[in-house]
């Protein structure tokens, strides 16, 4: 599996995606700048958390007008994976690859914390690895993190099965107090239709070493390595 | 022939979208001691010259900015106005 990340301008989470799919799973990977326009032959597009571009405007909003993400938007419509996490989601939710939003926290709060999550699908190659019946627990940081979309987006999203992850209890209830940021139905991760572009505010990059506390992560980067060596 | 124009472009959320900054701000204009304050919404002020052949070209140029970066319509309105720049002015 060769894997690459993009890097913007703010992007702050790039090393730490680089050192679980290269040091943890002993993958190609490498960074790309984001004024490159070449994807090359990379099989997963990690678009990593930060403040591309000092999140301004609106978070993800500049960055989706960088030179490199035609070439991602291509790499989507293609099939193959893209995966989006914190500013990385906002990101494709901004260039259309997501349908809805992600707007400033319910509570005003920046949450830095870990949070458990509810996986909702457990059948694709992403959260394979995962058990609905079991929450994982996954760093969240962000200021502007929850998901909005109209209700006609909201009810294809549940419809269709888009939801992966949603905030949870620790004994994995939906439940408004388990809810961090206000986001609607507690989302906290989809995918689009074709289920091979996936965003997710939670950071699993820095759950995948046991070091740093909770491997949690770790299976959503195994689950894209197997898929794509099945796909080959 | 082209000319400089003038766009003032207000953004606003959606009135579906939860604004938590607006409500903080309100909280802070009651303890300011103003009464009668109802909802407070945050937007965005743009201000920003451009070449345009004439006003409607310069109004669709606008519009596209608005619709493709200056606004997110899943989460925001805009709205604005365009005015032709006299001519000392851009001197």
């Amino acid at each position: 599996m060769k894997v690459g990340v993009l890097v913007f301008p703010g992007s702050n989470c790039d090393r730490d995606v680089v050192y679980v799919t290269q040091e943890i799973l002993g993958q190609p990977t490498r960074k790309i700048w984001h004024r490159d326009t070449d994807l090359g032959d990379v099989d997963v597009v990690v678009i990593p958390g930060g403040f591309s571009y000092g999140d301004y405007l609106r978070c993800g909003a500049i960055a989706r007008f960088s030179p490199i993400m035609p070439s991602v938007v291509e790499h989507a419509r293609q099939g193959k994976y893209v995966l989006g996490i914190c500013n990385g989601f906002q990101i494709l939710t901004e260039v259309g690859l997501l349908p809805g939003a992600l707007v400033r926290n319910r509570n005003l709060h920046f949450i830095c914390d870990r949070l458990p999550l509810k996986v909702e699908r457990t059948d694709l190659f992403w959260t394979q690895h995962y058990r609905s019946d079991r929450p994982i627990v996954l760093p969240v940081a962000h200021g502007e993190g929850r998901y909005h979309a109209d209700a006609e987006t909201l009810a294809q999203l549940e419809d269709n099965g888009q939801v992966l992850f949603r905030y949870c209890s620790a004994t994995g209830e939906v439940t408004d107090e388990a809810n961090p940021n206000g986001s609607l139905n507690n989302i906290a991760g989809i995918c689009n239709n074709a289920q091979n572009v996936i965003g997710m505010m939670p950071h699993p990059e820095r759950a995948s070493d046991a070091i740093v506390g909770g491997t949690d992560g770790l299976a959503l980067f195994k689950g894209i390595l197997e898929s794509v060596a099945v796909a080959r | 022939m082209s000319q400089r124009y003038q766009a003032q472009i207000y953004v606003t959320l959606r009135p579906s979208v939860l604004d938590p900054a607006g409500t903080a701000v309100r909280s802070g204009l009651q303890q300011l001691g103003v009464e009668g304050v109802g909802d407070v919404r945050i937007g965005k002020y743009v201000e920003l010259t451009l070449d345009a052949d004439d006003d409607a070209d310069a109004r669709q140029k606008v519009d596209l900015m608005c619709d493709r970066l200056l606004a997110n319509p899943t989460i925001e309105n805009y709205r604005f106005e365009v005015s032709a720049m006299a001519e000392e002015v851009r001197a």
